[in-house]
Formats: structure tokens, C-alpha cells, sequence
């Protein structure tokens, strides 16, 4: 079982890493705007997923606070990521 | 995390989102416009709340856990801070 958690994580980890490779990587804002919300939903998921079933392997009972960071994020991103979206729209283009 | 495959793996989890980090914040260094930087910033939260979840799970203790809830909300909050000075050139009107 600790190793399925093992495994959860990194592929949390790794979804993470290619949100972030893509931010660095893609040309214009408004393409880079979309994968960090890998790392921010599946990447998050995956890695809390993780972590619940190793602390529940390791106490031998159901352990769910992960659950809140869960709950959190899934509001608090798209509000976030609107929010920005809209400010990058209102502003003037360069030069 | 008594078996040694998991520990490989938690630490190979932990190189990756140290890595994911370091592309966030040469896009916070590099990016043209504010905007970019507050995308970055976001980023960059949300990979250190993931790292210190990671850590969590690597050494077996639950005190992590509220620290990562911490920073999960102070991310959310200061960019959203941010994005709205961006959008009115206010925060709080």
C-alpha cells in the first residue's frame, strides 16, 4: 500500500513539473496561463490522494484532512486565474 | 516509508517539484509583463505547498500538513491581491 502512495505522489510531482516546464516554455501569456493549472488540479489531487492513503496505512484509520486543501483549491483556482485573466486583458499592450 | 522503492520514488517527487520551482521562478525573473510574474508567483505557491505536502509523506509526521493549508491560502490570496491591482490599479476600493 505505501508503495501505491509512493507512486501517487510522484506522478502528482510529475504533472506538476510539466505544468511548470510549460509556463516556462510557451510563447505568449495567454497560452501560459493554461498548464500550471495542471499542477494546481491533477498534479494536487494526485499528491493529496497520496498522502491520505499513506497516513491512513500509517494510523491504521481513515484519515481525510487532505480533503480541505482539496475542497481550497478547487474553489480558489478558477477565482484566481479569472481574476488574472481579466487583469491581463484590461491592460494595454506593450509599446 | 519502509521499503525502498517509495523512498526513491517520494525522492524523486521531491527533485521534480524543487525543479518545477526553479522554472517558475526564472519565469518570475524572465516574464515581460506583470501579469507573467503573478502567474509565476501563483506557480510557485502551489508547487511549495505540493513539496512540503511531499515532504510530509517522506518523513511520516502530520505537522506538514497545516503548513501546506497555510500557503495554499496565502497563495490564493496574495495573487488574487495582485491580479485585482492589476485589473483596477487598486486593491480594495
Amino acid at each position: 500500500m505505501t508503495e501505491f502512495a509512493a507512486v501517487l505522489v510522484f506522478l502528482g510531482a510529475l504533472v506538476a513539473f510539466v505544468g511548470s516546464l510549460g509556463l516556462l516554455r510557451l510563447p505568449t501569456f495567454f497560452e501560459r496561463v493554461h498548464p500550471p493549472t495542471m499542477g494546481s488540479t491533477v498534479g494536487t489531487m494526485l499528491i493529496l490522494a497520496g498522502s491520505m492513503l499513506h497516513f491512513s496505512v500509517l494510523e491504521s484509520r481513515l484519515v481525510l484532512h487532505e480533503v480541505l486543501i482539496a475542497a481550497f483549491l478547487t474553489f480558489s483556482t478558477p477565482v484566481t486565474y479569472l481574476l488574472l485573466g481579466r487583469a491581463a486583458l484590461g491592460r494595454r499592450p506593450p509599446n | 516509508m519502509s521499503l525502498e522503492p517509495a523512498i526513491i520514488l517520494v525522492t524523486l517527487a521531491q527533485i521534480l517539484l524543487a525543479l518545477a520551482m526553479a522554472f517558475a521562478l526564472a519565469r518570475l525573473l524572465v516574464g515581460p509583463r506583470a501579469q507573467d510574474r503573478v502567474l509565476a508567483l501563483d506557480t510557485m505557491y502551489i508547487n511549495a505547498m505540493l513539496l512540503i505536502l511531499t515532504f510530509g509523506v517522506a518523513g511520516g509526521t502530520r505537522q506538514f500538513f497545516e503548513a501546506a493549508l497555510a500557503i495554499g491560502m496565502l497563495g490564493h490570496v496574495s495573487t488574487a491581491a495582485a491580479a485585482k491591482f492589476l485589473l483596477r490599479g487598486e486593491v480594495i476600493e
